[in-house]
């Protein structure tokens, strides 16, 4: 089957700030294939990459070198972007920066407003959309008297509703109280799983990555690691190269093994997980 | 030890008279004590930035009153006190979006010259602010727009640090940062705290975070004070804590689950080094009771 997305030896540089000074490379030469249906967490430090990366997915940024297909498009292709844009849509940090109507049901249906599509569709869409994200009963409010989370689930609506193949999520949960964050990745893990949708998830949080499929770390403009996130957040002293840190149920694993010999595993996903270990330290 | 900041009966509301009327602060009671570091969490609505806005002024309250150093900040003709302004500093979220001067001198130096310092007072002050947040002195004359995100985060709390405030203020200061900057940031502000003995206001939805640097903890629940106690006593709550749309770390989430599978650990840890000296002293005493 082919990819949703690929890359080969992408690469980019941000323009000069002024004349004479060098181009600014941030992704140096990247190699990736994402399946479609896939659940993606990418991690990584600020400056390693990766909201570019994601940039390079809907042809916002284009390639300065190598090559990022989506569906098998080119997205060098001027002849492709719209249709690239159709299949990848993104999601940002910022609620307020993305909701542009006053009425939430008019937000959600802006972007099928644009698309052209059928006023009885657009009415269905909207609000299937509204009641994939459990904010129908909220669809003839003003957006700004929302909380930052349902806001939230107010963008992540309005991509539903064009129904594309992949959504692209940067740090959605950033500014989110803690309810918040996990109404937002309920709804993402929804995407996933109810509606197929393939999900890349950009995050600084360990807590939401342990929950892809598959998980993968941008290190100074190169993909550092890439797998599951089980394998990945047992690699300790990688992961705090990277100036990235691990869950708390892996850390305090480590930190027994590390410091009393305690020879567990490590690799401990979820506060069940690590209390099936730690009851075979104490007994 | 007399406290610096006090909240008698606060009270405060949104669009008095109007449909769309809101109560964010209902009869709030509260001291904070000179020296410490306070967190202060709570869910989106819950009053806490409302609570933060108070202190120096910015909002005055509906019903009762706001006390530092134990005199009211507003008198009697409904003015406030110029000085709060002066010794409580506030750093809103997202503070790199209010930067506005050519340089990042200038930014820095617009609250010390507010004050109507002496100029000579007023470059020592940059000069030591920009040290405190590790920006570079060669900086001083470029534009703070051309900095990254987080250094110009940097430059907004160095400008409120400028000021010499008694009482630091952070509005969630570590948001959309990366570990490395939230660790940077958090550094920053405990050197603060130790350095200038100032008083520290943290507002944080990272309850790891802010479990680690706090002395105390302020939870907001519905324009209440929920718990406000030290935090090893604020997470022996954890099931009034989630009630509250709020969350507790996750390494205490794990002594919970131990506890009720029938083992004597302390479930009120909240850091790793913590858990390590309660599962020790479990497994000493032999595991399982």
């Amino acid at each position: 089957m082919s990819h949703i997305i690929k890359t080969d030896d992408l690469r980019y540089a941000y323009p000069a700030a002024e004349e004479g000074q060098l181009a600014i490379p941030v992704l140096k030469g990247v190699d990736l294939a994402i399946e479609r249906g896939e659940f993606v967490a990418v991690l990584g430090h600020n400056g390693s990459g990766k909201s570019t990366l994601a940039g390079c997915f809907n042809a916002i940024r284009l390639p300065t070198g190598g090559v990022c297909y989506v569906d098998m498009m080119d997205t060098r292709d001027e002849k492709n972007t719209y249709e690239v844009r159709k299949t990848v849509s993104m999601v940002f940090q910022n609620p307020d920066n993305q909701l542009v109507a006053t009425v939430v049901e008019e937000d959600v249906a802006f972007a099928l407003e644009n698309m052209g599509v059928p006023p009885a569709e657009i009415r269905r869409r909207v609000d299937d959309a509204l009641k994939a994200v459990g904010m129908y009963e909220y669809r003839a409010q003003a957006p700004h008297r929302l909380s930052g989370g349902q806001k939230q689930r107010v963008a992540i609506a309005g991509v539903i509703a064009m129904m594309p193949r992949c959504v692209v999520l940067d740090e959605p949960t950033a500014m989110l109280d803690p309810q918040g964050r996990r109404e937002v990745m309920a709804v993402v893990r929804e995407l996933n799983r109810r509606f197929g949708i393939t999900v890349i998830l950009i995050t600084h949080h360990m807590d939401e990555a342990v929950q892809a499929d598959r998980v993968i770390v941008m290190h100074q403009g190169n993909v550092l690691m890439d797998g599951p996130p089980r394998t990945i957040f047992a690699q300790v002293d990688e992961l705090r190269a990277a100036s990235l840190t691990v869950p708390q149920t892996i850390e305090i694993l480590d930190a027994l093994d590390r410091q009393d010999g305690a020879a567990l595993p490590i690799d401990a996903l979820t506060v069940d997980e690590c209390a099936d270990i730690l009851e075979t330290y104490l007994r | 030890m007399a406290p610096i900041l006090q909240a008698r009966g606060l009270t405060y509301v949104y669009g008095a008279g109007t449909p769309f009327e809101r109560t964010a602060l209902d009869h709030v009671d509260l001291q904070i004590e000179k020296g410490e570091i306070l967190g202060v969490i709570g869910h989106t609505g819950s009053g806490k930035s409302t609570l933060i806005q108070h202190f120096n002024g910015l909002l005055k309250p509906t019903a009762g009153e706001i006390l530092l150093d134990g005199r009211p900040i507003w008198d009697d003709k409904g003015k406030c006190a110029r000085e709060t302004r002066f010794r409580v500093g506030l750093v809103f979220q997202y503070p790199e979006y209010q930067l506005f001067e050519e340089t990042i001198a200038q930014d820095i130096a617009f609250g010390p010259h507010n004050m109507g310092l002496p100029q000579d007072e007023i470059d020592a002050r940059v000069r030591a602010s920009m040290a405190a947040v590790g920006l570079d002195p060669a900086l001083a004359d470029q534009s703070p727009f051309a900095l990254s995100g987080g250094q110009k985060r940097r430059v907004a709390i160095a400008g409120i640090l400028a000021m010499q405030p008694d009482v630091l203020v952070l509005d969630e200061p570590t948001a959309g940062l990366d570990p490395a900057g939230r660790d940077e940031i958090l550094t920053l502000i405990r050197r603060y705290h130790d350095q200038s003995g100032a008083t520290v206001l943290i507002v944080s939805h990272s309850m790891e975070d802010i479990a680690g640097l706090a002395d105390r903890l302020l939870v907001m629940d519905h324009a209440h004070v929920l718990f406000c106690d030290a935090p090893r006593a604020v997470f022996a709550h954890a099931d009034e804590i989630i009630a509250a749309g709020l969350d507790i770390p996750q390494i205490t989430k794990v002594m919970r689950e131990l506890r009720s599978r029938g083992y004597e650990v302390d479930t009120s840890v909240f850091t790793i080094e913590q858990a390590l000296e309660a599962l020790r002293a479990c497994k000493r005493k032999g595991g399982a009771r």
